[in-house]
């Protein structure tokens, strides 16, 4: 049943006051963190609701974001709910306990205002340090607006904590362009978010009276095996997500999908982009149909798992996609989501020329008329049937 | 055909100083927007924050929710906070036609149209600088250079901004900048 409106709360927040307020409301044990921008905010909010006592988490105040990622394994372990923030390079010092996050199958709420790696030292958005954690085995969910990044926030911890899925997820939003942009949010009233995360039951947890070891060592005996079930885990969260968020939608009225299509039906043209670009190219292909041209969009918002054969049937009758991304896979035969795609698009009957258009690295702006540069660039492509594998738009060459 | 891709939306660009509170003014002009009913985006344009650099903000406006996510390029409205800004950045770049440009200045808006070259739109002039040290004691334009603003657009009402000022700054920094607000609304000028 749909919350009414008088009980909705509707405030002006930045994405990054969003998640605090959404942390706030999930009731968490445990909240390790280290600043960066632009992630800041998240941290310096949920520490005010800490010292006013609106929320009863052990925030621990970490020496570094390797010993925040560690803290909040240590956390889950024991069966609390358990988040933390970061971006960029504190992320990259996360390094080696991502992996054990998720391998030790940890649900944790990772919430990264997405920002470029150095060097040099940038501290504005790009997608370098999401696309770098790619393969550590964690969900990523990437969001468009202020009001996205709250819904899921809640969301990640009712689809990290489900017993078929026990992973970290990763909740991004773009540095600055959304963690510092004040938006609308309706928030929901404490007693609903309670009710829909309920207290984590962990499948698992240390405890000193019955003791276990966990994630010590396997070699060639079992660590494979460990893999094998790892694999089965990711791949089975869109399911679960899917169920939590119908349940989310109806309370809010509000879902997302594991990516959001717009105008795909009959497009020449499909864009596919994540985050903040996702909603400037829905405005573009609004202003590009008035000239004639149909162009449709994919906001691609779980890359990980990556929705293969969801994105192969939507883009099915398209002449061509358009991948517009803020990240380089240096030395690869094109960039991350354009590697997914091509990949996705490889046994499908119908396959549409892929273009990749890298852009916006370092927080350079992407405007709407980037967008409509890619489109005309990829219109041509389409006329004479060959395309480069990749090209960078909006820099000095 | 230009392509418009702000439908729906006004679009604000502010001018001013790092320390100035170019930030905080669009904040509160934008949560005054949402308080009467509206989507909005408020962002300032990123960075370490200088103080004494020039530095811009940006607002977006609509009855419907919000998806471009860029900087503003062609605004509907540029307020410029600082009275010396005038002299090294072309604020008026990009403005719409039929836009809005608000200066701080103790100059008349002839004198501005006259500057920038601004042809249509209206041009509105406050000399916020004179009313923040006569009512504060302290150069704080940024209450008194968007009360014009609102003036000249009525995009939100005078009250609607007051209250947001009253709710951020309780007591008497906000009591004060009440006054300066009201008085710009008196003193500025629309030419």
């Amino acid at each position: 049943m749909s919350v009414p409106k008088n009980k909705i709360t509707v405030e002006g927040l930045t994405g990054d006051a969003a998640i605090a307020y959404a942390l706030k409301q999930a009731d968490l044990d445990v909240l390790a963190a280290y600043p960066i921008t632009p992630q800041t905010i998240i941290v310096e909010d949920y520490q005010h609701f800490a010292a006013n006592g609106e929320v009863k988490a052990h925030v621990i105040p970490v020496e570094s974001e390797h010993s925040a990622m560690s803290a909040c394994v240590g956390a889950s372990a024991v069966g609390g709910r358990v988040a933390t923030a970061s971006a960029s390079a504190g992320l990259a010092l996360m390094w080696e306990i991502l992996y054990c996050a998720a391998s030790m199958r940890m649900p944790i709420v990772f919430t990264v205002a997405n920002r470029a790696l150095s060097a040099p030292i940038n501290i504005h958005n790009d997608h370098s340090d999401g696309m770098g954690m790619r393969d550590s085995g964690f969900i990523q969910l990437y969001c468009q607006s202020s009001q996205e990044a709250y819904d899921t926030t809640i969301m990640a911890f009712k689809i990290a904590e489900n017993h078929d899925v026990l992973l970290p997820v990763m909740v991004g939003i773009d540095g600055f362009i959304l963690s510092h942009n004040v938006e609308r949010v309706e928030m929901l009233p404490d007693d609903v978010v309670s009710k829909f995360l309920g207290v984590r039951k962990p499948f698992i947890a240390l405890d000193p009276d019955k003791p276990i070891t966990m994630g010590p060592l396997a070699l060639t005996d079992y660590y494979f095996e460990f893999k094998e079930q790892q694999d089965k885990a990711i791949m089975g969260a869109p399911k679960v997500y899917k169920e939590v968020e119908k349940e989310f939608a109806d309370l809010t009225g509000r879902k997302y999908g594991l990516f959001e299509t717009h105008k795909t039906n009959d497009a020449d043209i499909i864009i596919i982009a994540m985050s903040t670009m996702g909603g400037t190219a829905k405005v573009v292909a609004d202003a590009m149909r008035e000239k004639g041209d149909k162009v449709g969009v994919i906001r691609l918002k779980m890359f990980r798992p990556f929705p293969a054969k969801e994105i192969a049937k939507v883009l099915g009758k398209a002449k061509a996609v358009a991948v517009f991304e803020k990240a380089m896979s240096f030395g690869a035969a094109t960039h991350p989501l354009a590697l997914e795609v091509r990949t996705a698009l490889y046994d499908a009957e119908e396959r549409p020329m892929v273009v990749d258009f890298v852009v916006g690295l370092g927080g350079r702006d992407v405007t709407p008329m980037t967008f409509v540069e890619g489109i005309e660039k990829t219109k041509k492509y389409i006329a004479k049937g060959k395309a480069p594998m990749y090209e960078t738009l909006g820099v000095r060459k | 055909m230009a392509m418009d891709f702000a439908k729906g939306i006004t679009e604000f660009r502010w001018h001013g100083r790092g320390g100035q509170g170019v930030v905080t003014s669009n904040q509160m002009l934008g949560k005054a927007a949402l308080a009467e009913g509206n989507y909005i985006q408020a962002f300032p344009e990123f960075g370490p924050e200088r103080t004494g650099a020039p530095v811009r903000a940006f607002l977006r406006i609509s009855k419907k929710p919000i998806q471009v996510y860029a900087q503003v390029y062609h605004p509907d409205v540029v307020v410029c906070i600082d009275p010396t800004l005038v002299e090294v950045v072309n604020v008026a770049e990009g403005l719409k036609d039929n836009g809005t440009l608000v200066i701080n200045t103790d100059k008349g808006p002839e004198v501005i149209r006259e500057k920038f070259g601004v042809k249509g739109g209206k041009v509105v002039t406050v000399d916020a600088s004179t009313i923040a040290m006569e009512v504060m004691g302290r150069p704080f334009y940024n209450m008194p250079t968007m009360a014009a603003a609102v003036k000249a657009t009525g995009i939100v009402a005078v009250e609607t901004v007051t209250n947001e000022v009253l709710e951020r700054y309780p007591g008497k920094v906000g009591d004060l900048n009440k006054v300066a607000i009201e008085r710009a609304v008196k003193e500025a000028k629309v030419g």
